[in-house]
């Protein structure tokens, strides 16, 4: 049976639209038709725009009728997560604070990203403000897995990863600031790449905790990421603290292969709860990757275990100052009062959901006089010692792999009562973040106890992407792994 | 290390979130609970360990400084809850005239 557009990947479908095989319009009306077939059970979508969509297809269309040289995402349909500012489309970050809210300009990655030619299908559901994993904190309802409706995508860019693993968007992006790419990715069967801190502009992401906080892919195969990151990537002088370094080819060296490769297993991953579904997967990566000629060993990073108690020391301080301009005054929701601190307190009491409120409590609590030492100040210097840790292991080996999540994807409902749990859940994603360094998730099978997808992390130092790519490329291509959610044949 | 009651609300009054009984109750048990799994770090030497803030060595960046159009006043209070004048409008914040 041949395959509909909407199945293909990306850059298949880019090659189709170049050589005259098919139109972008055609691209476009296929996966919109599918986004309305699955997009009742998955609800991926807080704003489709599928009336944009055609119009950006169109022009793909005439640009290459006028004979233009079009890009190798051109014509490739695209979702935004909600956090993305989009010029005249609503962004809400799944919030009720910003329920109304239409961006007057548009984040430099999705300028990037249309300006590539990628057609903008919608924005994409979330954790309120990015915080959650499990896109359950939206104040807009939660997004079902596709490989199970019962249960949670991952998050905070759940919807995202749920679009693309539904075939209700080909590629999308994503946000990430202590795993929200990643886990989401692994969590729907896809690919999630967190690019290298400062790699990618953060102009027009409505800020989380803006010194971890990145854009990325999440795509169905590595070679759309790397061709994503390319598109995305490189210096942005609307960002201070976007790098001005020469970005490199991310799909030049995919095929290389890993032969000879030094590949740390993070030893401390194991003692974290990791279940025995996804150690068996994971073990068979390990497998493959030596199977590939890489020289796989144990490495030990004793400050990894303490990653999530510092990201949460760390990212909620960040949030806290970040959410302060939610005021009522200048945009989005107002509650009226009689006074101007009443009118503060009352809009954001009703404008936040309670996992924003949790997080702009203890944020404002470890920056509050008396505590700021003891626990922001105390995981800042904490912070160093991961990055110190990192450092060390990249002494002798290329790159390091984890399990992307401890678990497949848990029941809807299952966490939401616990932040704590939820937040463990971020354990392997945390440390790179804090480190500021580059990660991805790849699909390495599904689990044998629960059919749900497992994923493999794969993490670099600062700025090594290419090889990450390789890697993950190298791996990608031996697995095969073509298993699809069960909404995948639905019709 | 617990989070009391009083902690609660001045922590509330300093984030500007007017919280019900309720929820000054769960976050309370709550933040307590996130705190005391975060003592953890306390068990790290960080003594003469230089903090870190950013990851990327960036410093002083500077623009050229070029005049550019802004953003238009319009657009500016375009998501204003409420604008008049080419203001945003707010509750009196002085008392009296």
């Amino acid at each position: 049976m041949t395959k509909k557009l909407w199945e293909h990947t990306g850059h298949e479908l880019a090659g189709m639209v170049a050589a005259g095989d098919v139109s972008a319009v055609e691209v476009t009306d296929s996966v919109i038709v599918r986004m309305e077939q699955v997009e009742p059970d998955v609800h991926a979508y807080l704003t489709p725009t599928a009336e944009r969509a055609r119009a950006d297809a169109r022009r793909i269309d005439h640009a290459k009728a006028a004979g233009e040289r079009l890009g190798p995402l051109a014509g490739v349909p695209m979702t935004l997560k909600d956090i993305i500012c989009t010029e005249g489309v609503r962004t809400s970050a799944a919030s009720k604070i910003l329920q109304n809210y239409i961006p007057p300009y548009s984040a430099t990655v999705a300028e990037r990203m249309a300006a590539a030619g990628l057609p903008l299908l919608g924005k994409t559901n979330l954790d309120e403000f990015a915080m959650g994993s499990s896109t359950e904190n939206s104040a807009y309802g939660p997004t079902c897995n596709p490989w199970d409706l019962g249960r949670v995508p991952g998050g905070s860019s759940g919807g995202s990863a749920a679009a693309v693993a539904a075939g209700q968007a080909v590629v999308g992006l994503g946000t990430d600031t202590g795993g929200s790419i990643r886990q989401p990715a692994g969590l729907c069967g896809v690919v999630g790449l967190k690019p290298t801190y400062g790699l990618v502009s953060r102009y027009g992401l409505i800020a989380f905790a803006s010194s971890l906080d990145q854009a990325g892919p999440i795509t169905r195969d590595v070679r759309d990421a790397a061709l994503v990151l390319q598109t995305i990537a490189g210096h942005d002088p609307k960002d201070s603290t976007s790098l001005p370094n020469p970005v490199p080819d991310y799909s030049a060296k995919l095929d290389e292969g890993i032969d000879g490769l030094k590949i740390g297993v993070v030893k401390q991953i194991s003692l974290q709860g990791v279940s025995e579904a996804v150690q068996t997967r994971f073990r068979e990566a390990v497998s493959i990757l030596e199977k590939l000629g890489a020289q796989v060993g144990e490495v030990s990073l004793p400050t990894f275990d303490y990653g999530i108690d510092i990201y949460y020391l760390i990212a909620p301080s960040e949030a806290s100052s970040n959410l302060a301009r939610y005021e009522g005054v200048r945009f989005g929701l107002r509650i009226d009062a009689p006074d101007v601190l009443s009118m503060n307190s009352r809009t954001r009491a009703a404008g936040f959901g309670a996992e924003v409120k949790r997080r702009i409590m203890l944020g404002t609590y470890c920056l509050s006089a008396g505590y700021y030492d003891a626990y922001y100040l105390k995981a800042q210097k904490a912070r160093t010692l991961i990055r110190e840790d990192f450092d060390r292991a990249y002494k002798d080996f290329d790159l390091l792999i984890s399990p992307s999540s401890p678990t497949t994807a848990f029941a809807m409902g299952e966490k939401l009562q616990d932040p704590l749990t939820m937040y463990l859940s971020d354990v392997c994603n945390v440390p790179t973040s804090l480190a500021g360094a580059a990660a991805m998730s790849v699909p390495c099978g599904v689990s044998d106890e629960d059919g749900m997808p497992v994923g493999i992390q794969f993490m670099v130092p600062a700025l090594g992407e290419v090889t990450m790519l390789k890697a993950a490329y190298a791996f990608e291509q031996e697995l095969a792994f073509d298993a699809k959610p069960p909404i995948w044949s639905a019709s | 290390m617990g989070i009391d009651d009083k902690q609660v609300e001045h922590v509330a009054k300093l984030a500007r979130l007017e919280l019900s009984e309720k929820e000054k109750e769960l976050f309370g048990s709550q933040l307590s609970a996130i705190l005391e799994h975060a003592e953890n770090v306390s068990a790290l030497d960080t003594q003469g360990v230089v903090p870190t803030s950013h990851s990327v060595p960036l410093l002083n960046v500077m623009r050229p400084d070029v005049p550019h159009e802004p953003l238009q006043q319009a657009e500016a209070l375009a998501n204003a809850p409420v604008a008049e004048s080419g203001h945003f409008r707010v509750p009196r914040i002085m008392e009296g005239e």
